[in-house]
């Protein structure tokens, strides 16, 4: 069976999405990322490894240390990952809406 | 069905525009940003200071869904009723940098208003991880929707 390197099979295990909303907030090293999981180290990094073979995740070397972080690029591929924070904006603008259209002024 | 809300963000860019219409006249749509008890219902949290003027400063306390509380806090450079609004925002105990905010109200007709957000973030980075957020909290749930769905058929 040819084996799929891609974002929808990245996304596919629980684990690796909790690293992808990890990393989301800010870019950590591999060490970091694994002290996050009760899962033995070395397979948090084979998770690890897989993300970044599908290129969600970008290495980034900082000293001695490599740091990870979200690469927004490859997060396209799935969807337009700004449609979520569009909707956010307009759930809230809605609630805004509806709340003064029902708004009785105190003095008229 | 025309998106009411529209965010413009260009790839290079470290600011993003969002806007968006509504069917309120002005007055009501400025109201809604500079009474207090009104900001905390739409908004969904609690207004510890909102202070609508030069030098004024702003503080939102949000608690999330697991009981933690999130704390918001900004100064005001400018307050003008029915036009503008100027103000710094940043998210308390988190690694992002403080972000700027320009708001603008406008007038359409007498019974719609049109309201422009322009945000600057510090660096590209920031403003695509600020994007990200809502991506990442959705993608997760979103599974965990998928994966109880899929376990009820087994």
């Amino acid at each position: 069976m040819n084996l799929r390197r891609d974002v929808f099979q990245a996304i596919a295990d629980p684990t690796r999405r909790a690293i992808l909303v990890l990393v989301a907030s800010q870019s950590m090293t591999a060490g970091a990322i694994a002290s996050n999981f009760d899962t033995a180290r070395p397979t948090v990094s084979k998770h690890v490894q897989i993300l970044t073979a599908c290129e969600l995740l970008k290495q980034e070397q900082n000293g001695r240390e490599i740091y990870y972080h979200l690469n927004p690029q490859k997060l396209k591929e799935i969807a337009d990952f700004i449609e979520p924070f569009r909707k956010m904006w307009d759930d809230r603008f809605n609630k805004l809406e509806s709340i003064m259209k029902n708004y009785k002024p105190d003095k008229e | 069905m025309e998106l009411k809300t529209k965010i413009h963000a260009e790839d290079a860019k470290q600011e993003l525009v969002i806007t968006r219409e509504f069917d309120l006249p002005l007055e009501l749509l400025f109201k809604a940003y500079e009474e207090p008890e009104i900001v905390e219902q739409w908004m969904g949290t609690k207004v510890i200071k909102l202070e609508n003027k030069k030098h004024g400063s702003w503080q939102f306390i949000t608690t999330d869904p697991k009981g933690n509380e999130h704390g918001f806090n900004g100064t005001i450079h400018e307050f003008v009723p029915n036009q503008k609004i100027t103000r710094t925002f940043e998210m308390e105990n988190t690694p992002f940098p403080v972000q700027l905010e320009f708001l603008t109200f406008e007038k359409l007709t007498a019974n719609t208003s049109k309201l422009t957000m322009h945000i600057v973030y510090k660096s590209v980075a920031d403003r695509n991880q600020m994007l990200q957020m809502p991506f990442a909290q959705g993608l997760n749930m979103a599974h965990n929707r998928l994966e109880s769905i899929v376990s009820k058929l087994k």
